[in-house]
């Protein structure tokens, strides 16, 4: 069984505007010790599909539907209790910008030793000991040191293994990591890369990988989701991803970053601008930037399909040559508007 | 290197230092940039990399006289920018396009009078409709329609806002424009639409850009030759290709196998050289060379003298005791 097993989830925020329907129909599994990777452009829904995962949504946005599956307790519904049992302890989560997940009136060690003692029965030189071995893990120089420190005076990637090493302080079987290197330079974002890595060999760890950088996707993931206006495009392995991309949006994404090869050939971007969630197209949503849309695309959603062992997608385009090859039969509706 | 017609901008020696209080009555010096110097060939991309804080940005600005330089000489098209009308002059050749889409444009401006100020700072039409003509134009050629004219920037999604700035850095139709992280704050597929349009633009109009990023794939992909700063230095200079494949100064080599490249073989086999530490404080810039605290290979050397930029062949300049 899977460690993580999240199925139909649903969540919208109710703004004035209307229903913002931020994930839609989302379902993916993580098994013990994997890195998942889920990539996507602003708005996509990836940071919502994490925050619903930990239920730490801010009002107006709620869980409408589907469910998450930790080793086989059901999450959503879950009580309060219940939840603080599993944050921090099972599950624990990183962000963009460390310095607004750490408080900046309490030292380091005030902070570290608080996380360790609310999860574990350590009295308070235990927890010190223990906040120590956990900078060492995540290779903070004069960790002794940096416990009397306030977070101000830390740098952003220094900032950024803190938390890392206060979400692994309770040994959880998952990190979910939104974004953590977006906001650091190339040299320390190796290093956090570094560092995460280590961490999922030694610890046995499951990663939720969050980010739009496709490079960062390729160093660290097992596997990738790709996300676009709250539903997933795509899964697969990363070789499936990145070598047989079968959306059409995944391959105008890998069409639109430079690579690091010598030929400069030109860049193909996708056209037109994100989608508007509040008024989602009736067919495919990438549909309207798509350059080989169809007309059943601007009508009907495409189901998701499996096409190896790994390596999901749900585009019409995949649909279609499958049934150019003989491999499915169309139903009459679809066969017409086939074009 | 001479002063040839085929170069359109030179820097010679440009320093540029802030002062910052640290105490009653006691300044201190911050170094943003260092006694750095190089030229730029009519026609090419130069790009500019570093990390945060290495004084790329503050290297752009003060090309443009946006910060005063505190020392050096900037020779565009074989004249000195000395005077206030040399500067008033050179300011229609030369334009920047900003990092933010949204703190770099009036939200009680509509697109029009963004576009149009350059040209009424500058005089540059004679009457209403030739303003208008223009703007028009300028719109047209970074592909904005111009029937959206007279509304708002909020109004505009982030990729547009940038055609907006690229806009109005046109209007005095420049021969050089300084981009600074023009496309970090966009998302990947409207990156895309933006840098090509750059390239476009080089081509119909014959520009000339300094473009300063921090994503290094980026800047590899628009530029013909590149600069690597380092603590308001510079600490290599090369044809972009050629830095690529085969970069000399450490600093560069460990800036480069950094740099998450998007395919999963390549990263495999990739050997990332992960460097120690933190970048030091500009404040308390280490002796010597700045990168010798980080440097795998520093000597007692390195905390004597900086190394100067020489060229060590086909215009690979690397400042640097050890290669």
């Amino acid at each position: 069984m899977a460690l993580l097993e999240v199925n139909n989830l649903r969540t919208s925020f109710f703004t004035q505007a209307g229903e913002v329907r931020a994930v839609n129909d989302v379902s993916f599994s993580l098994d013990r010790g994997k890195v998942l990777g889920i990539v996507g452009e602003s708005g996509s829904g990836k940071s919502v599909t994490a925050y619903s995962i930990m239920q730490i949504l801010t009002h107006p946005g709620r869980i409408v539907g589907g469910s998450v599956k930790f080793d086989g307790q059901e999450l959503v519904g879950a009580s309060k209790e219940e939840m603080r049992k599993i944050r921090g302890k099972k599950i624990s989560i990183i962000f963009q910008d460390p310095m607004t997940s750490l408080n900046p009136v309490y030292t380091i060690g005030n902070q570290m030793r608080e996380a360790i003692m609310l999860h574990t029965k350590r009295n308070k030189k235990q927890a010190t000991e223990r906040a120590l071995e956990l900078l060492r893990m995540v290779n903070v120089n004069e960790p002794e040191k940096r416990l009397k420190q306030y977070p101000h005076e830390l740098s952003g990637g220094m900032r950024q293994r803190v938390m890392i090493a206060m979400a692994i302080a309770c040994e959880p079987d998952i990190l979910i990591a939104d974004e953590p290197t977006t906001a650091l330079d190339v040299t320390i974002q190796a290093q956090i890369l570094e560092v995460m890595q280590n961490l999922q060999k030694e610890l046995g760890l499951a990663i939720i990988m969050i980010t739009h950088d496709l490079g960062v996707i390729a160093q660290l993931c097992d596997e990738v989701i790709v996300m676009y206006a709250g539903k997933i495009c795509e899964r697969g392995t990363a070789d499936d991803i990145f070598y047989q991309p079968l959306h059409e949006y995944t391959k105008g994404l890998l069409a639109s970053i430079p690579g690091a090869d010598d030929d400069d050939k030109p860049l193909v971007p996708i056209a037109g601008t994100p989608v508007d969630l509040l008024n989602l197209p009736q067919g495919c949503f990438f549909a309207p930037r798509c350059k080989n849309a169809m007309k059943i695309c601007l009508r009907k959603y495409p189901q998701m399909c499996q096409f190896t062992e790994t390596h999901h997608s749900s585009c019409w385009m995949n649909i279609k040559e499958a049934a150019d090859e003989g491999l499915v039969t169309l139903t009459e509706g679809e066969e017409s508007a086939n074009e | 290197m001479n002063n040839n017609n085929d170069i359109l901008l030179e820097v010679k020696n440009l320093k540029k230092y802030f002062p910052i209080s640290t105490g009653a009555f006691q300044t201190k010096q911050l170094k943003a940039v260092d006694d750095v110097s190089f030229t730029i060939r009519r026609g090419e991309t130069l790009g500019l990399v570093g990390e945060s804080g290495c004084g790329k940005t503050t290297v752009g600005r003060t090309i443009l006289n946006l910060y005063t330089p505190t020392d050096g000489e900037i020779i565009f098209d074989g004249k000195q920018i000395k005077t206030k009308k040399d500067l008033q002059e050179y300011r229609t050749h030369a334009t920047m396009v900003f990092q933010d889409p949204y703190s770099s444009l009036d939200p009680r401006m509509t697109v029009a009078d963004i576009i149009g100020e350059p040209l009424d700072v500058h005089k540059l039409y004679k009457n209403k409709e030739e303003r208008a003509a223009r703007i028009r134009e300028l719109m047209g050629y970074v592909g904005l329609n111009s029937e959206h004219a007279s509304r708002y920037p909020h109004e505009f999604s982030g990729g547009q806002r940038q055609r907006i700035g690229i806009a109005r850095a046109l209007a005095v139709n420049p021969s050089f424009i300084v981009c600074d992280e023009p496309v970090s704050a966009l998302d990947v597929s409207i990156q895309a639409q933006v840098i090509n349009m750059f390239k476009d633009l080089q081509k119909q109009l014959g520009l000339t850009y300094l473009f300063i990023a921090h994503d290094l794939l980026v800047v590899k992909h628009i530029s013909d030759r590149i600069a690597v700063m380092y603590l308001g230095k510079l600490v290599e200079l090369a044809d972009a290709n050629e830095i690529y494949r085969n970069p000399m100064h450490p600093y560069s080599q460990s800036l480069l196998s950094a740099v998450p490249i998007p395919d999963p073989d390549t990263a495999r086999k990739n050997q990332r050289i992960v460097l120690e530490g933190d970048i030091p404080s500009p404040l308390n810039a280490p002796s010597g060379c700045p990168f010798r605290t980080r440097c795998p290979r520093a000597t007692e050397q390195c905390a004597q003298s900086m190394p100067p930029l020489t060229d060590r062949g086909d215009g690979h300049f690397v400042a640097c005791h050890l290669v």
